[in-house]
């Protein structure tokens, strides 16, 4: 276990070890719903909300049922079980309770429980041996940096509309090239604290 | 040995325990209890909300037509909410045109039904029924043309003859989804206890699984009729024009004409490739001894033999040699959007007035 204050950690995750710019986790959704920033913003929320409690979740899982019987390589399946549930239950819930956030999310609510980003979270805990603060500082950080990424990139996105764009760059690749620059952009927040 | 009892053990209680969970839950929060649907204005219904509303108009044995089975990629469903849809969803957006949008249409298998609901189908609809049928017959009518007869035993059907009913393609080797797709209706509508079909070959999952799986004797699911391409009362003289399996709802068409001693003028131009590809020619040459002023132009697009006396090139030129001038005529058509296009053009040029062409689109 590394001896990390839990808010460092927090901020870490948003800043230096950010899911999208240093490990390029989440990739799809990112560029698929960064087209506006409302949506990504949706998105974004509920990611980090899917983020924290599938992490939480899975800590719990994984500590009290995994490793007294020794079964750690299953984690993999077993936590995308409880995102997919989780997931599940949570739709039911804004569905029935919050309609209007339900239909402004609408499809992309779903999608999260194939984002590669929730996974990282889970396996990344495992892999660092965070305890549980650790875990919660690092699933809420992880969260928000995502959905910093994405309502930063949407709102380069909207910009770029009125440029002139070659055509075999226009979409997914000049999009691909802005994340790039953006995670050259992040490097400059790395040094400041370390937690892979 | 001990890893894998406890792996298996362990991965099942977990699942369970989710499974269980969402069962719960989808009781519970995903209930709405019961609301009504009202259908017309006229029309109420008591129902359990939480559902799609194709599937809870198909619990009242309401039938939607729907070729995706709910998926929301085929746009058929689509039925008029007046009150109580909620909002428009992303995933029915790109399916539905802006005067659909301003109009309030809805794809029903998308609108979930959580409260009262005010909502509005063509009274054609209420006809629908699904029925359970036994192959009775098959024919192979040309290398790629098969013609079905489906038996629905005791039970009655309907329709008007044009219509066309859904048959349901179930999961079979090679393809795992289950769909729904139209077939028009070729036999007589007096012939109630059963329809026939003519479904050509064209290597999709409905075309494979008749083509391939289906055998006398096999029991088949049907859905309907549907449809507003029909037989119009009228006076005037009638051209009917058809390729392929389109010749199957002109068939209902020159039955139900032949049954009603209507006596009509009618000209029937069908475009084909070859003479291989002409079919059906007894019952043809049958409705030209039963009808007062039957003509079938038979129109060959490549064919080089000598023997073919009859017309050469296609439907649009035999249809501007046979007609001069076309007011008081009425047309139905059936084929490809292609054909259907150039023939309407031909049919424009000769007069025929425009909502006196009928066409269905395949």
């Amino acid at each position: 276990m590394i001896e990390v204050n839990p808010i460092l950690i927090f901020f870490a995750a948003i800043f230096t070890s950010n899911m999208i710019f240093s490990n390029f986790l989440g990739m799809c959704s990112f560029i698929a719903v960064s087209k506006e920033i409302p949506t990504a913003i949706g998105l974004g929320i509920s990611v980090t909300m899917v983020m924290t409690a599938t992490t939480i979740l899975n800590y719990m899982v994984y500590w009290t049922i995994l490793v007294p019987f020794n079964l750690e390589y299953l984690m993999y399946i077993i936590f995308i079980l409880v995102i997919a549930a989780f997931v599940q239950l949570l739709e039911m819930v804004l569905e029935r309770y919050l309609p209007t956030l339900y239909y402004s999310l609408g499809i992309f609510l779903p999608l999260i429980t194939v984002n590669c980003a929730i996974l990282g979270v889970s396996l990344f805990m495992v892999t660092r041996s965070y305890d549980f603060m650790q875990t919660v500082g690092y699933s809420i950080g992880s969260g928000l940096g995502w959905a910093l990424a994405i309502t930063a990139m949407a709102g380069i996105r909207s910009k770029l509309n009125e440029k002139s764009i070659p055509e075999g760059l226009r979409g997914t690749p000049i999009t691909l090239v802005i994340t790039g620059i953006m995670a050259l952009a992040f490097i400059g927040f790395s040094g400041m604290v370390q937690i892979q | 040995m001990n890893t894998i009892i406890t792996t298996i053990i362990v991965v099942s209680c977990i699942t369970a325990v989710l499974a269980a969970l969402l069962t719960i839950s989808s009781r519970t929060i995903g209930n709405y209890g019961e609301v009504v649907l009202t259908i017309n204005d006229d029309k109420e219904y008591v129902v359990n909300g939480g559902s799609s509303l194709l599937d809870t108009l198909r619990s009242e044995r309401i039938f939607i037509p729907s070729a995706c089975g709910g998926k929301g990629s085929c746009g058929y469903c689509k039925v008029k909410v007046i009150e109580g849809g909620g909002p428009v969803l992303a995933t029915e957006k790109p399916l539905l045109t802006k005067e659909e949008l301003e109009d309030s249409v809805r794809l029903s298998c998308q609108c979930k039904v959580k409260q009262n609901i005010k909502i509005s189908i063509p009274e054609e609809l209420f006809n629908v029924r699904e029925y359970s049928a036994v192959v009775e017959r098959t024919e192979q009518l040309t290398p790629t043309i098969k013609l079905l007869r489906f038996n629905f035993g005791n039970e009655e059907i309907s329709f008007k003859p044009g219509q066309y009913i859904q048959l349901k393609a179930p999961a079979y080797e090679g393809n795992d989804e289950e769909v729904y797709r139209a077939y028009s209706i070729a036999s007589s509508v007096t012939d109630k206890h059963a329809v026939e079909l003519l479904i050509g070959y064209t290597g999709g999952i409905a075309t494979t699984y008749v083509h391939h799986h289906l055998k006398e004797g096999d029991d088949v699911h049907v859905n309907g009729p549907y449809g507003d391409f029909y037989y119009h009362e009228d006076d005037g003289p009638i051209i009917l024009a058809g390729a392929g399996t389109g010749m199957a709802p002109i068939m209902s068409i020159l039955q139900f004409m032949a049954d009603n001693n209507i006596n009509r003028k009618v000209l029937f131009f069908f475009g084909a490739r070859t003479m291989k590809d002409l079919f059906l020619l007894d019952k043809i040459k049958g409705f030209e001894e039963k009808l007062n002023d039957f003509k079938f132009v038979p129109t060959l697009s490549r064919e080089e033999s000598e023997e073919w006396h009859g017309e050469k090139g296609r439907v649009p030129a035999a249809i501007d040699k046979y007609i001069e001038k076309g007011e008081n005529y009425s047309a139905y058509l059936c084929g490809s959007p292609a054909m259907i296009d150039s023939i309407v053009q031909a049919l424009l040029l000769k007069d025929i007035p425009s909502e006196k062409i009928y066409y269905d689109k395949f």
